[in-house]
């Protein structure tokens, strides 16, 4: 198999990019990382687009469509979000987009807080294999890569970003 | 020779029934003491709920009353999206002969996927949990004088909330050891979770005597007992106890082993004051102490909720 080489970095500039054009001028607008390295992305998007207040970080645990089959995941991964759900525009952010189906817990997971005006999805990277009908409004890149690779964000001591590829 | 396996864990060593505390590794404990920590925020969000445990129907089986810690039970099985059927066994089935296996088995035949079992019989649980199918769980919610789980990992819980860490506490035990399941669930979880001084506190008739063999330290003095204690577990003293002629009085038991604020004051400043409840305001506890700043009492409710979806969702979501 061909070595894939993704640079995290330089699609998280591409990604913010995107992001701040999504925003909306009114303030309207919260970001919401899927844990883990979705709320690391929107910790650092909160920063360097100097938004105001915290970003919120949110878990599919409680949601996931495959809880029969493999139980409840041994993780202290929690939704956290502070700020009223009710009537705000969410920009969801992940760092792989997959099967679609942890969107789909993480919707559920959100609306248990209130009724969001709108959610929007940005991504780091969009790996195709989609079992739901999910897209992202901002994907960095787009690869194709085999059902059985696992693809994921790590973050290093300095906050910079890479991918873990195995 | 064969190991005999513990019945709660499947062959992953994961829990798919809980039984009793003993026996545990402490990474199953810390798991579901995690778990419960998520499921606590759930009961603040707008809608408290989750659809973990949709479509399955858990049954609430109380052979002996207790309408306390059912409904505790009913209401983290509702918030996982159970359906939640109450069986008051004490005046049904078995009031008419059934034996507690054909009643199994006909509950069994409504399909089931969760028993809560409440016993007065040590062991009734791990006699259903043996002969029922195999996707069914157990949960123990108090047999005989033997365990109450759950509320062993609620009070660790509210432990771990208020001390962090478990590995440099003292804990004292007070009132009668000796017919308490809390105390004998409560002196496991501590063994597992690494406290280094258990301190059981009460009278020689209330005390049982082989307690030094599982590490834990006897006292008949209370102000001894609890003197520099970070958590003092006061239990329930049961009024059926005086008439045993195990104790002289309500009023002779208070006097000497009532927590009132004097005493406490032998404990840590900021020692946790916790009780399972329903407490007897002036024969184990002061209500001054019960109401006061280092009872954690009612806290101790809340997290009671949250541990109990824990289990209950940690063990239906494992496999046999």
């Amino acid at each position: 198999m061909t070595a894939l080489h993704l640079d995290a970095e330089a699609l998280y500039a591409e990604l913010a990019a995107g992001v701040r054009g999504l925003l909306r001028p009114d303030g309207t607008s919260a970001l919401v990382g899927i844990w883990r390295g979705g709320a690391w992305l929107a910790e650092r998007l909160q920063r360097d687009l100097g938004l105001p207040g915290e970003h919120g970080s949110i878990s599919s645990t409680l949601h996931r469509d495959d809880y029969a089959k493999r139980g409840l995941a041994a993780s202290v991964d929690a939704t956290r979000l502070p700020f009223e759900v009710e009537g705000r525009h969410i920009v969801l952010v992940d760092d792989v987009l997959h099967t679609g189906r942890t969107i789909r817990a993480v919707l559920n997971e959100l609306y248990d807080f209130g009724r969001p005006a709108s959610v929007t999805l940005v991504v780091l990277v969009d790996r195709g294999g989609r079992e739901l009908p999910i897209c992202a409004t901002v994907s960095a890149a787009r690869v194709t890569l085999p059902p059985g690779q696992r693809l994921r964000l790590a973050r290093d001591a300095q906050g910079r970003f890479s991918f873990e590829i195995r | 020779m064969l190991e005999r396996r513990n019945p709660q864990l499947n062959r992953h060593d994961e829990l798919v029934h809980l039984l009793s505390i003993e026996g545990l590794p402490r990474g199953v404990l810390h798991h579901i003491l995690d778990t419960a920590g998520t499921f606590l925020s759930v009961n603040e969000r707008e809608v408290k709920k989750v659809p973990l445990l949709r479509g399955k129907s858990v049954f609430n089986l109380f052979f002996e009353n207790s309408t306390r810690t059912r409904t505790t039970f009913e209401i983290a099985a509702k918030r996982l999206s159970a359906d939640v059927i109450n069986l008051d066994i004490a005046r049904s089935s078995t009031a008419k002969g059934e034996s507690l296996l054909d009643t199994i088995a006909n509950l069994s035949a409504m399909h089931a996927d969760m028993f809560v079992v409440r016993h007065s019989e040590s062991g009734a649980p791990y006699l259903i949990a043996q002969h029922c199918a195999p996707h069914v769980h157990v949960v123990n919610a108090g047999d005989g004088r033997h365990a109450h789980p759950t509320q062993g990992l609620l009070d660790m819980y509210t432990i771990r909330h208020y001390k962090r860490d478990f590995t440099n506490l003292v804990v004292a035990v007070v009132g009668d050891i000796v017919h308490s399941r809390v105390a004998r669930s409560d002196i496991h979880a501590l063994t597992t979770l690494g406290v280094p001084e258990i301190r059981a506190v009460g009278p020689k008739t209330l005390v049982p005597g082989d307690l030094a063999d599982m590490g834990v330290r006897v006292c008949h003095d209370l102000a001894d007992g609890i003197r520099d204690a970070d958590v003092v577990i006061m239990l329930r003293l049961q009024n059926e106890r005086m008439s045993g002629a195990m104790l002289p009085s309500a009023a002779e038991y208070f006097k000497t082993y009532g927590l009132t604020a004097e005493k406490l004051a032998r404990a840590k400043p900021d020692a946790i004051v916790m009780h399972p409840g329903p407490i007897n305001r002036g024969v184990e506890i002061d209500s001054a102490v019960a109401d006061g700043r280092q009872s954690v009492i009612l806290p101790q409710v809340t997290f009671g909720i949250a541990v109990r979806m824990a289990v209950m969702s940690i063990i239906a979501g494992n496999n046999p």
